[in-house]
C-alpha cells in the first residue's frame, strides 16, 4: 500500500510540472501589456516601468519566469497582483465558496444518482427505469447555464422558495439551487452508470448464490449488488470533483457567487497573469489528488483489488 | 463471437431448427430449450449464413432501434437548418430596429423581438449553423489528434507510450472549460468559428486518446497481427491496415458521445463572452443577452435555450444508439 502510494505520488510530479508549465504558457500568450496599462492615458515613466518589470521578473525569458513561479509555489509566496494584493489571499478568499459549492453538488449527484440508478437498474425496463432514462437524456442535453437560469426563474423568482442569487459569503440555503444546477448533468451520468452497473451485477453468479443461501433481498441488494456496482460510479465521481470546480465558473456567473470562477474571470479581464495561473493550478492539484483518492478507495470497495504486487 | 451466435438464435427462434438432429436414443433425457442455455446458441448457429461484419451487425441492430430513427430525423432536420437557414426564415437575423424593442410575437415573427429589436425566430434558425459547425469540426479534429496519439502510444509501447501517457495525463488534469477560457482570451474579439474549433480540439482529445490506446493494445496481440508480421508486412502498414480498422469502433462511440458536449462547450464560451464574436449569430450569445430581461421576458431565453437543448439531445441520442450498436458489452434493452 505504502509502496503503491509512493509510486503514484511520484507519477504525479511530471504531471504537476507539465500542467503548470502548460497553464503558464497559455497565460503568457495572453495579449496586452498590463504594466503599460498601469500608467493610464499619461503613460508610465520608462524607468518605473522597467523597475516593476524587473521586480516581477517580467524582463526574463519565459522559462526563467516559470521557474521563479515554481519557486513561489514551494515557498508559498505567490507574489502580488498589480494592485498589490497578495495572490495567496485572492486564492484563499475564492476557494472556500467554490469548494463548498462543488462538494454540495457532488453529494447531491452521488446520493440522488446512486439511489435512482439502483432502483432503475434493479427493475430494468420498468416504468421507473424508462422515466428516469428520459429524464437523464433531457438533463444531459440542457447546458449548465441554461439549467441555472431555468431554476433561478422558476424556483427563485416565480415561486420564491430559495434566494435567486447568492452574493458574498453565501450559506447552505443560497447555495442549494446553484449546487443543483451544477450537479444536474453529472447526476444524469451517475444515474446511467449506476443503472448499467447494478443490472450487470444483479445477474452475476455470486448474487444468485447469495439469494440461494437465504439472505434477505435487502441484504443481497445492499451488501452484494450495490457494493460491487459502485466502482465505476466512484471513478466517475472522483474525476468529477475537479470538473465540478471547473464548471463552477459558469454556475457562479449565473448566481453571482464570488468564488473561483468569479475571481478567475475577473483576473482574466484585469490581465493578472499571476492570479490566473495560481487559481488554475490549485484546481489542477485538486483534480489530481481526487483521482488518486479514488484509486485508493477501490480497495475498500473491492477486497480483491490489492496494491502490492 | 458469442454475440453473433446468440443473435442468430434470437432472430430465427427455435422453430426453424427442429431438434430432429438429436439422436433418437438420447431423446428421453432432459434437453433444455436451445434458447435457455448459452450452448444452445452454438448448436443452432447456421454456418451456411454469410459471416456478418461488425458494421453490418451494428446496422441491423441500429435499424431496429426507435431511438436511432428519432435521433436521425432530428439530426437531419438540424443539419438542413444549419445548411440552408434561408429556407426556414425570410427575416435577416442581423437586421434589428430598436423601435421593435421587446415587441410581442405577431404574424411572420412567431417568437417576437429581443432587446435590440432583432427577430428572435430568425436568430434561433440562423444560430444553428455556428453550433453544428463547431460541434462537427471539433469532434473531427479532437478524434484525429486523439487517435494519432493514442494509437501511437498503444501500438509502439515502450518510451513512446511513457511519454505520450504523461502528455495525456497533463492534458487530462486541466479542465477543458478552464483552458478554453484562458486561451480564448488570446483571440479576444478576433475569434472565429475556426479558432473556437481549434481551442476545443486542442484540449479535448484526451478521452479519444485513452480509448484509442486501450483499443489498439487490445487488438495488437491478436493472431492475425502475428500472421501479418510473419508475412513481412511493415509495422506502420500493420497499424494502418490491420490494427486501426479493428480498433475504430470504440473511437467512433467516444467521438459521437462527445459531439453534444462540444456544442455545449461552444455555447458556454459564447455565453461567457469569450466565444464567437457578435458578428456570428450563436445561441450562447443570445441566451446571455436574453438573461438581462429574464424576469420580464423569460421566453426570449427559452427559445435559443430550447433550440440548443434539442440539438444536443439529438446528438446525444445518436451517440447512445451508436454505442449500443457498436459495443458488444453494452446491455441491450
Amino acid at each position: 500500500m505504502a509502496k503503491y502510494l509512493g509510486k503514484r505520488l511520484l507519477q504525479l510530479i511530471p504531471v504537476f510540472f507539465g500542467a503548470t508549465l502548460l497553464i503558464y504558457a497559455l497565460v503568457f500568450l495572453m495579449p496586452g501589456d498590463p504594466i503599460a496599462a498601469l500608467g493610464g492615458d499619461r503613460g508610465l515613466n520608462e524607468e518605473v516601468a522597467a523597475r516593476i518589470r524587473a521586480e516581477r521578473h517580467l524582463d526574463q525569458p519565459f522559462l526563467i519566469q516559470y521557474l521563479y513561479y515554481i519557486k513561489g509555489i514551494f515557498t508559498l509566496d505567490l507574489g502580488t497582483t498589480l494592485n498589490a494584493r497578495p495572490v495567496l489571499e485572492v486564492v484563499a478568499n475564492a476557494y472556500p465558496v467554490t469548494v463548498k459549492l462543488a462538494l454540495m453538488a457532488l453529494a447531491i449527484e452521488a446520493v440522488m444518482g446512486v439511489a435512482t440508478g439502483l432502483i432503475a437498474g434493479l427493475r430494468k425496463g420498468g416504468v421507473f427505469d424508462s422515466t428516469f432514462l428520459v429524464v437523464s437524456l433531457v438533463v444531459i442535453a440542457v447546458p449548465t447555464f441554461v439549467m441555472g437560469y431555468v431554476l433561478q426563474f422558476f424556483i427563485g423568482v416565480k415561486l420564491g422558495w430559495l434566494p435567486p442569487t447568492a452574493g458574498t459569503d453565501p450559506g447552505f440555503k443560497s447555495l442549494l439551487m446553484p449546487a443543483c444546477a451544477l450537479a444536474a448533468v453529472s447526476y444524469a451520468y451517475v444515474l446511467r452508470l449506476t443503472r448499467v452497473s447494478v443490472f450487470e451485477t444483479s445477474t452475476a453468479d455470486f448474487v444468485r448464490t447469495a439469494t440461494a443461501k437465504g439472505l434477505t433481498r435487502h441484504r443481497v441488494v445492499s451488501h452484494h449488488i450495490l457494493r460491487n456496482s459502485l466502482i465505476p460510479v466512484v471513478t466517475f465521481l472522483g474525476a468529477d470533483l475537479g470538473a465540478l470546480m471547473g464548471g463552477a465558473v459558469v454556475t457562479e456567473g449565473v448566481f453571482n457567487i464570488h468564488g473561483v470562477g468569479h475571481a478567475l474571470l475577473q483576473a482574466i479581464r484585469q490581465m493578472e497573469p499571476s492570479a490566473v495561473v495560481s487559481l488554475v493550478t490549485v484546481l489542477v492539484m485538486v483534480y489530481m489528488l481526487s483521482n488518486l483518492l479514488v484509486d485508493l478507495l477501490y480497495a475498500a470497495l473491492d477486497p480483491r483489488i490489492r496494491y502490492d504486487s | 463471437m458469442t454475440r453473433d451466435h446468440s443473435r442468430a438464435a434470437d432472430s430465427r427462434g427455435p422453430a426453424d431448427k427442429p431438434p430432429s438432429k438429436q439422436p433418437a436414443a438420447r431423446q428421453d433425457h432432459f434437453f433444455a430449450d436451445p434458447d435457455e442455455v448459452v450452448l444452445g446458441a452454438v448448436d443452432t448457429f447456421d454456418e451456411s449464413r454469410p459471416p456478418s461484419s461488425l458494421w453490418s451487425d451494428a446496422w441491423s441492430s441500429l435499424r431496429r432501434q426507435p431511438l436511432f430513427w428519432v435521433a436521425t430525423a432530428l439530426t437531419l432536420l438540424i443539419i438542413v437548418v444549419a445548411l440552408f437557414p434561408g429556407l426556414f426564415s425570410s427575416a435577416d437575423p442581423q437586421y434589428c430596429t430598436l423601435t421593435e424593442h421587446l415587441e410581442k410575437p405577431r404574424a411572420g415573427h412567431p417568437f417576437g423581438f429581443d432587446r435590440q429589436g432583432c427577430d428572435v425566430y430568425s436568430r434561433v434558425v440562423y444560430g444553428a449553423r455556428a453550433s453544428v459547425t463547431v460541434g462537427l469540426l471539433a469532434t473531427l479534429f479532437a478524434s484525429l489528434i486523439g487517435t494519432v496519439i493514442g494509437a501511437t502510444a498503444g501500438y509502439y509501447g515502450g518510451w513512446a507510450d511513457s511519454i505520450l501517457a504523461r502528455l495525456t495525463d497533463i492534458f487530462y488534469a486541466i479542465p477543458v472549460i478552464l483552458a478554453a477560457i484562458v486561451v480564448m482570451q488570446v483571440f479576444r474579439s478576433r475569434a472565429t468559428v475556426f479558432s473556437v474549433v481549434v481551442v476545443i480540439s486542442l484540449f479535448a482529445w484526451v478521452n479519444v486518446a485513452r480509448i484509442a490506446r486501450g483499443a489498439v493494445m487490445g487488438v495488437k496481440n491478436a493472431d492475425f497481427i502475428t500472421a501479418a508480421t510473419a508475412l513481412g508486412v511493415s509495422r506502420f502498414r500493420i497499424l494502418l491496415r490491420h490494427v486501426l480498422p479493428n480498433a475504430v469502433a470504440p473511437i467512433i462511440v467516444t467521438a459521437t458521445t462527445q459531439l453534444g458536449t462540444f456544442i455545449v462547450l461552444e455555447a458556454t464560451l459564447s455565453f461567457l463572452g469569450l466565444g464567437l464574436p457578435s458578428s456570428i449569430v450563436s445561441w450562447g450569445q443570445d441566451i446571455s443577452s436574453a438573461q438581462a430581461n429574464l424576469r420580464t421576458d423569460p421566453a426570449l431565453l427559452f427559445y435559443p435555450a430550447g433550440a440548443l437543448a434539442l440539438t444536443v439531445l439529438a446528438f446525444i441520442m445518436m451517440g447512445d444508439a451508436v454505442r449500443d450498436a457498436l459495443d458488444p458489452k453494452a446491455v441491450r434493452r
